[in-house]
C-alpha cells in the first residue's frame, strides 16, 4: 500500500472550508462576484489547455458562448434541468470545438491565432444573423436560473456553492490532466515539435485533443454564466471580452497550472477597485497587458519562479561562503 | 438587379475596394517588415478620422488640410508604437499583437475621455452634391476617396521601387540578416515601415470621417476588415493586400445589396478562413519556408 500525499488533499481541504465560508461573511453583492470569479476560473483553466500545446487562439470566449447558448436553447425549448444542460453544453462545445479545429491544425503560431479569430467570428455572425432559433443582435433572455428540489438558484446562496462544486471538480480533472501522460505531451510538442513528432507523438492528434478539452471546459463556463445571468448577448463572446481573457492568462502566465489562477486573481481585484474609475478601466488593463508582455513576458509564474531561484541560489551561495570561512 | 443597380453596385464597390486597400496596405507593410502585426490598426483608422474632425469640425480649417494634418500626427503614433511596443517584443509575433490590443484599449479610453463616448462626432460633409455616373449616384465625398486612394498608391509604389529608402525597406523585409550586412539600420527601417503604416491608416480614417459614424469605436469594424483583407492578399504582400481589398470590396457590396451586411461579414470572415486554411500563403504569398 501506498502512503497517500497528504499535501495536496490538506491544501484542497482548506480551500472548500474557506470556499464554504466566504458567503456567511460577504454582502450578497460580493457573492455575485464570486460566482463570476469561479465561473472564470474555470474558463482560464480552460484556456490554458490548448496553449501549453502553442495554440493561442482568439475564438475560446467564443466556444464559452456556444455553451452558453446550448444551455440556453436546452432549457428554453426542452425545459431540460441544470444538471443535464451544462454537462450536455460542455459535449457541444467540445463536439464544435472539435470540429473547428481540424481545419485549423494545418496553421501555427500566428497564423492559427488569426484564423482562430475568423472561425470563431463566424460562429458569432451565425448567432447575429438567425433570429430563430439564436434571437439575433439581442440575445435570448429568461433562461431559468435552475433549481434543485425545493432550492433555487436564483438566490445567490445555493448557486454559490453549485459553481463552487462544478469549479473544484472541473479544477481538479484539469489539473490531472496537466500532470498525466497527456498533459507532459501537450508540452512536449510545444517545447520542440520536431522531436516530439520523432519520438512517436502524432502532433496534430494532441494538438485537436487539447483544444477539444479547452473547449468542453469553456462549454461549462458558458453554460454557469447563462444560467446565471438569465440572457446571452453575442456582444458578451467579442473580441473585446477575449481580450480580457488573454490578459488574464498572460499577467499569470501559462508555465504552470497556478498560473493563470493568479492572474485571474490579481485581475479581478484590479477590476474591483477600479470600480470607480470605471471609464478607465480598459486603459488601465490595456496598459497591464502591454506592460506584462514588455517586462514580464512569463508573467506571474515565471516572476514567482525566479524569485526562488534567486532566494535558492542566495541560500546556497551563503553556505558555501560559510564553509570557505 | 437592373442596370442601373448593378452600375451602382460596382461604384459602391470600387469606393469600398479602395479605402480597404489604403487601410490594408500599411498593415501588410507593417507585416512584411519584422512581422509587426499591429491590432491597433483600426484605433490607428479612428485617430485620424479625430483629426479631422478636430481640425476641420471644431477648428474650422479647410478639409484637405485636415486631412494632411492626419498623415504626420497618425504616422508619428506608428512610431511611437514601434518604439514602445514591437521594439521590445520583436521576438515574438503574438506578443506584439497582444500588446497592440492593450493599446487599441488604451486609444479609445484617451478619445473617449477627451471628446465623449456617447452620440456619434458629426463632421460636416466638405463636398456636396453627387456624381451621376449612367444612371448611378455616388456622392463626391465618395468619389474622392478613389483618386486619392490611387495617388497614394502610386506614391507608396514609387517610394518602395524608385527611393533608396524604400528599397532598403523591401531589402529588410526579404531578408533582415542581409539587409543589415549591407549597412541597413533595421531599427531605423522598422520605424519608418510603421510611421508609413500609421500614415495610411490615418488618411483613410481622415477621408472617412465625413461619411463614416465618428466615434471611439470605430476601429472595430475596421481591423476585422483590414486583417480579412491582408491575410487573402498573403500578409506581407502589398501587391496582394491591394488585389484582396478591391476584390473584398466587390465581394463585400454585392452581397450587402443581394442580401444584408451581416451576410456580407459571414463571407468576408469565411474568405479568410478558407484562404488561411488552404493556402496560408495568401493570392500572391511568397511561399513561406
Amino acid at each position: 500500500m501506498s502512503i497517500p500525499n497528504w499535501k495536496p488533499l490538506f491544501l484542497l481541504a482548506a480551500v472548500i472550508a474557506v470556499g464554504c465560508a466566504i458567503p456567511f461573511m460577504v454582502r450578497a453583492y460580493t457573492i455575485e462576484i464570486f460566482i463570476l470569479f469561479m465561473i472564470n476560473l474555470i474558463l482560464v483553466c480552460s484556456y490554458r489547455i490548448p496553449a501549453t500545446t502553442g495554440d493561442w487562439s482568439l475564438s475560446h470566449v467564443v466556444l464559452m458562448g456556444v455553451g452558453a447558448y446550448t444551455t440556453a436553447l436546452l432549457s428554453k425549448w426542452f425545459d431540460l434541468t441544470i444538471f443535464l444542460t451544462v454537462p450536455l453544453s460542455a459535449v457541444v462545445a467540445g463536439i464544435v470545438g472539435f470540429i473547428m479545429v481540424t481545419p485549423l491544425i494545418r496553421t501555427r503560431g500566428f497564423g492559427f491565432f488569426i484564423a482562430s479569430f475568423a472561425l470563431g467570428e463566424l460562429i458569432r455572425l451565425i448567432w447575429i444573423k438567425f433570429r430563430y432559433p439564436f434571437g439575433g443582435p439581442r440575445g435570448m433572455i429568461g433562461i431559468p436560473n435552475g433549481e434543485l428540489g425545493s432550492i433555487d438558484f436564483f438566490e445567490p446562496m445555493p448557486y454559490y456553492y453549485f459553481v463552487m462544486a462544478v469549479a473544484l471538480i472541473c479544477l481538479i480533472i484539469m489539473y490531472r490532466i496537466d500532470q498525466s501522460r497527456i498533459g507532459k505531451t501537450f508540452t512536449a510538442l510545444y517545447t520542440d515539435e520536431g522531436l516530439a513528432e520523432s519520438v512517436g507523438i502524432d502532433v496534430p492528434r494532441y494538438r485537436a485533443l487539447a483544444f477539444g478539452l479547452g473547449a468542453f471546459f469553456a462549454g461549462i463556463a458558458g453554460a454557469l454564466l447563462a444560467h446565471r445571468l438569465g440572457a446571452v448577448d453575442p456582444k458578451n463572446f467579442d473580441v473585446t471580452t477575449m481580450v480580457y481573457l488573454i490578459i488574464w492568462i498572460v499577467v499569470g502566465g501559462t508555465t504552470t497550472f497556478w498560473g493563470p489562477i493568479m492572474g485571474l486573481i490579481l485581475m479581478t481585484f484590479i477590476f474591483e477597485w477600479s470600480r470607480p474609475l470605471l471609464e478607465w478601466r480598459p486603459l488601465l488593463f490595456g496598459g497591464t497587458l502591454i506592460f506584462f508582455l514588455v517586462f514580464l513576458p512569463g508573467g506571474l509564474d515565471d516572476l514567482f519562479f525566479k524569485i526562488r531561484n534567486k532566494i535558492m541560489a542566495k541560500k546556497s551561495g551563503a553556505g558555501v561562503s560559510d564553509v570557505a570561512s | 438587379m437592373d442596370l442601373a443597380l448593378l452600375i451602382q453596385t460596382i461604384a459602391n464597390s470600387i469606393v469600398a475596394g479602395s479605402i480597404y486597400a489604403v487601410i490594408a496596405v500599411g498593415l501588410a507593410m507593417a507585416f512584411g517588415v519584422m512581422k509587426m502585426a499591429n491590432f491597433a490598426h483600426g484605433e490607428f483608422f479612428m485617430a485620424g478620422a479625430y483629426v479631422v474632425y478636430v481640425f476641420y469640425a471644431l477648428l474650422g480649417w479647410p478639409f484637405p488640410i485636415a486631412v494632411l494634418m492626419a498623415v504626420p500626427i497618425v504616422g508619428a503614433m506608428g512610431i511611437i508604437t514601434e518604439r514602445l511596443i514591437f521594439r521590445p517584443t520583436r521576438s515574438n509575433v503574438l506578443a506584439g499583437f497582444m500588446a497592440t490590443a492593450g493599446l487599441a484599449f488604451i486609444l479609445q479610453v484617451l478619445v473617449g475621455q477627451a471628446w465623449g463616448v456617447g452620440l456619434m462626432r458629426s463632421v460636416p460633409t466638405p463636398y456636396m452634391g453627387a456624381a451621376d455616373i449612367l444612371g448611378a449616384k455616388i456622392g463626391w465625398q465618395r468619389v474622392l476617396v478613389v483618386p486619392v486612394a490611387i495617388v497614394m498608391l502610386s506614391c507608396l509604389w514609387y517610394f518602395l521601387f524608385k527611393v533608396k529608402y524604400g528599397k532598403a525597406l523591401r531589402a529588410c523585409a526579404q531578408d533582415p540578416d542581409t539587409a543589415r550586412l549591407q549597412g541597413i539600420g533595421i531599427n531605423k527601417m522598422t520605424m519608418l515601415a510603421m510611421g508609413i503604416s500609421g500614415a495610411s491608416a490615418g488618411l483613410a480614417g481622415a477621408l472617412m470621417a465625413p461619411i463614416h459614424p465618428v466615434t471611439p469605436y470605430m476601429g472595430h469594424g475596421v481591423i476585422l476588415t483590414a486583417f480579412i483583407v491582408v491575410v487573402m492578399g498573403g500578409m506581407e504582400s502589398i501587391a496582394g493586400a491591394v488585389l484582396a481589398a478591391v476584390l473584398l470590396g466587390f465581394i463585400h457590396t454585392f452581397v450587402t445589396t443581394l442580401s444584408d451586411a451581416v451576410t456580407a461579414q459571414m463571407v468576408g470572415v469565411a474568405c479568410m478562413a478558407i484562404i488561411l486554411i488552404v493556402r496560408p500563403e495568401g493570392l500572391l504569398g511568397r511561399v513561406k519556408a
